[in-house]
């Protein structure tokens, strides 16, 4: 593995087997009574968030804690950022208290790659931008494995605005990687131009995908892109876009749906179809633990057994 | 007292007589001379293995004063440009205030003469506040001194503004409109030019198209008026193209490239280096091949800079929160030397005409850009074309954003003559 998971260029299809094996074996220190084993005693974890993202945030907070790693929460509100400080002063600020691992969730495409230049720390991108969202894609992947036995040959559909997703990215970098057929489905305003470099097919419609499918990813869509007059109106996107009840009877048996949260029940998701027993969302969060817990402790130079002798 | 000076045993290389040639340049009291006429008490200057040219003129600069004197000033700026090899350089409007009046671009020019390192030649702005919208007093900026508008930093917002700018100016002698070709609601939250890289960095992308759209209604603007238009720092293909066939067609169209578009393209922002980062954006290697292409076949009539200096903490941020630009002066000469001439693109020659006689040609400035013969004012160039040297900071400018930072040039200035003037002397800035 690299020192940083700024992008899932930077890992191998060998480097995700290995990130997914060694969350496996950390996923059950989550369903102890002691949610904790000691493998990065004694390291230092920043979560650097200039988005908000509870989520997200909550998510890396407890992995780090569940391996023992001391946290600072650093988020922009109400602290020297909102008085101005620069990335750069935070990075160094940071690097001069001894950070071993920085978590960056950034709007700014690039920001971590950025970070990089001023600190000797790993970084985490926890979603840049337009750019990428790793951990998701690998916690994705994580939950697609452990649900449906593989990666290989799985049939993906990454559907809504995958233009503005940095999840949509990270994902079809992950699965095109791993052997999966994705297609990415949504209004020909949202889809990438260079979509068809990325190794994926392109649909604008949805119905005729869903018969086809091993798992059907929905994106989250932002109103703001109907002011942007990327489409008509909410109501016509969840008409041709939204997963409706209707349309789940047409995915075959024992697909998953899925969705990296937050959703807008109603516009990509009919409220129902997000709490029938095949949408996995819940299992993702979960799922999202184990997998940072295994990124932090690969990144930071831990071996499983080492783990695995410590639990 | 200005001492004569003799340079002698140069290569010299004056496009508009079109002689490239060895032989001795006398200058005396600001002008040059005749080498037949030294005085005794001359001061030789040994310039063998040197070209010598007229003084580089820079037909666009951001000064940044007044208002942002933090990332240069008048000095700062003609320092860099003399140490560029500059003998006058032309500061866009958009300072804080706007050139838009009589009273802003007498300061520049006072600024300019105080500093005395080279001519500045002030634009003024096309429109009032550089709003797009309303004509702002050309006729007093015409009488100040202006002799090219622009609302550089965006185009004249409709065409129907663009066309009357182009024909009120008519009224007077030598003046050229210049736009900075850029349709906002396309280019709008770009961050470098759309395509592969900018999907793969997750940026948003400025297409070709944003600068297309605007050369091609400017140039049909052009032949509904017939009026005299220039196109700043043109970035794609299709651009030029469309200048060859107004060119070809015989509209009064001239063309402006910058140094970083003719050597970089939009694969060097892998990084998200800010100073890659300009306006309009880096583009692909066919759009620089096509720059090049123009610069050889005259289709591209000035090499300008576009020097944009901005301060340090403004540049080493998030990508997308970094100002666009360059700085340029003290560069320019070498990246076109290193880049264009040495592998063949275009002669020595037809460089000094691009960076030196065509912009003084546009700007109207009579006293730069040659012809080297006695009589004229002796605004000189002499550099070393062989000097290879790291580009790295600090310049004279008094900001340090440069594309070409921690790249290895070949061409330094040795000497620059302002007005007869040693401004720099073995590579040394006199003031």
């Amino acid at each position: 593995m690299n020192k940083h998971l700024l992008s899932i260029h930077d890992v191998t299809a060998e480097d995700i087997v290995r990130v997914l094996d060694t969350a496996e074996s950390f996923r059950e220190v989550g369903t102890r009574v002691i949610k904790k084993v000691p493998a990065l005693r004694g390291r230092t974890v920043v979560n650097l968030f200039y988005e908000n993202s509870t989520r997200t945030r909550i998510s890396f907070e407890l992995a780090a804690k569940r391996l023992s790693a001391d946290v600072i929460n650093f988020t922009t509100s109400g602290t020297s950022v909102a008085k101005g400080e620069s990335l750069k002063d935070t990075a160094l600020t940071l690097q001069a208290m001894g950070a071993d691992a920085i978590v960056i969730r950034h709007a700014s495409s690039g920001s971590p790659l950025t970070l990089t230049k001023w600190v000797r720390g790993s970084v985490l991108n926890a979603g840049d931008g337009t750019h990428e969202h790793p951990t998701q894609a690998l916690l994705d992947l994580y939950t697609m494995r452990d649900r449906l036995g593989r990666l290989e040959g799985l049939r993906v559909a990454i559907v809504g605005d995958v233009l503005h997703s940095r999840v949509a990215r990270s994902l079809s970098f992950a699965l095109v990687k791993m052997g999966a057929e994705v297609t990415l489905v949504g209004p020909p305003t949202l889809i990438p131009p260079d979509a068809p470099s990325w190794g994926v097919a392109v649909s604008y419609d949805l119905d005729e995908v869903l018969p086809k499918l091993d798992v059907c990813y929905m994106l989250r869509v932002q109103r703001e892109r109907q002011r942007q007059q990327y489409f008509p109106s909410v109501r016509e996107y969840a008409r041709l876009f939204g997963l409706t009840r209707d349309r789940v009877g047409r995915l075959p048996e024992g697909s998953l749906i899925m969705h990296p949260g937050p959703m807008n029940r109603g516009v990509e998701i009919d409220s129902d179809v997000a709490d029938l027993p095949q949408a996995v969302m819940e299992e993702q969060v979960t799922n999202g633990i184990a997998i940072r817990m295994s990124l932090l402790y690969l990144l930071l130079g831990g071996r499983v057994e080492e783990a695995s002798a410590d639990a | 007292m200005r001492e004569p000076l003799l340079f002698t045993g140069a290569r010299i290389v004056d496009p508009e007589s079109g002689r490239d040639h060895l032989g001795d340049v006398l200058v005396v009291e600001g002008l040059i001379r005749p080498v037949e006429e030294v005085p005794s008490d001359v001061t030789r200057i040994d310039c063998s293995g040197l070209v010598l040219a007229p003084g580089l003129v820079d037909p666009h600069t951001h000064l940044r004063e007044p208002g942002r004197e933090d990332k240069e000033t008048v000095r700062t700026g003609c320092r860099a440009a003399a140490l560029g090899g500059y003998t006058a350089v032309a500061p866009m409007p958009n300072t804080d205030p706007v050139a838009d009046n009589a009273a802003v671009v007498h300061e520049v020019l006072d600024l300019g003469a105080q500093a005395a390192l080279c001519d500045v030649l002030p634009v003024g702005a096309i429109t009032r506040g550089q709003d797009g919208a309303s004509m702002a007093e050309l006729g007093e900026l015409v009488d100040a001194g202006v002799r090219m508008f622009s609302d550089d930093g965006r185009a004249v917002s409709t065409p129907r503004v663009l066309r009357n700018a182009l024909t009120y100016v008519k009224a007077f002698d030598d003046v050229v409109i210049a736009e900075h070709c850029e349709d906002d609601s396309l280019a709008a939250d770009g961050q470098m030019h759309e395509g592969e890289h900018s999907y793969a960095l997750g940026l948003a992308g400025k297409p070709r198209e944003s600068e297309e759209i605007v050369v091609a209604r400017d140039i049909a603007v052009a032949r509904l008026t017939g009026g005299r238009l220039h196109l700043l720092h043109l970035s794609s293909a299709g651009s030029v193209e469309m200048v060859r066939r107004a060119k070809a067609e015989g509209l009064r169209v001239t063309a402006e490239a910058t140094p970083h578009h003719l050597v970089f393209t939009d694969a060097d922002l892998v990084t998200y280096d800010t100073n890659f980062k300009v306006n309009p954006p880096l583009r692909t290697p066919e759009d620089r091949d096509a720059l090049r292409v123009a610069l050889a076949d005259g289709t591209i009539d000035v090499i300008g800079t576009d020097h944009a200096p901005h301060a340090v903490e403004e540049k080493e941020v998030e990508f997308d929160q970094a100002p666009p630009g360059t700085i340029g002066l003290e560069t320019a000469l070498a990246a076109v030397l290193t880049h264009l001439v040495e592998p063949g693109t275009i002669t020595l020659t037809r460089a000094i005409e691009l960076l030196s006689t065509a912009p003084a040609r546009l700007l109207a400035a009579a006293d730069h850009g040659g012809p080297i013969e006695p009589g004229r004012p002796a605004n000189l160039v002499v550099f070393d074309p062989a000097a290879e040297w790291l580009v790295e900071p600090p310049f004279a400018s008094r900001s340090r954003n440069c594309a070409f930072n921690g790249t290895t040039l070949r061409g330094r200035v040795v000497h620059t003559v302002y007005r007869g003037e040693p401004v720099v002397t073995d590579g040394k800035a006199q003031r």
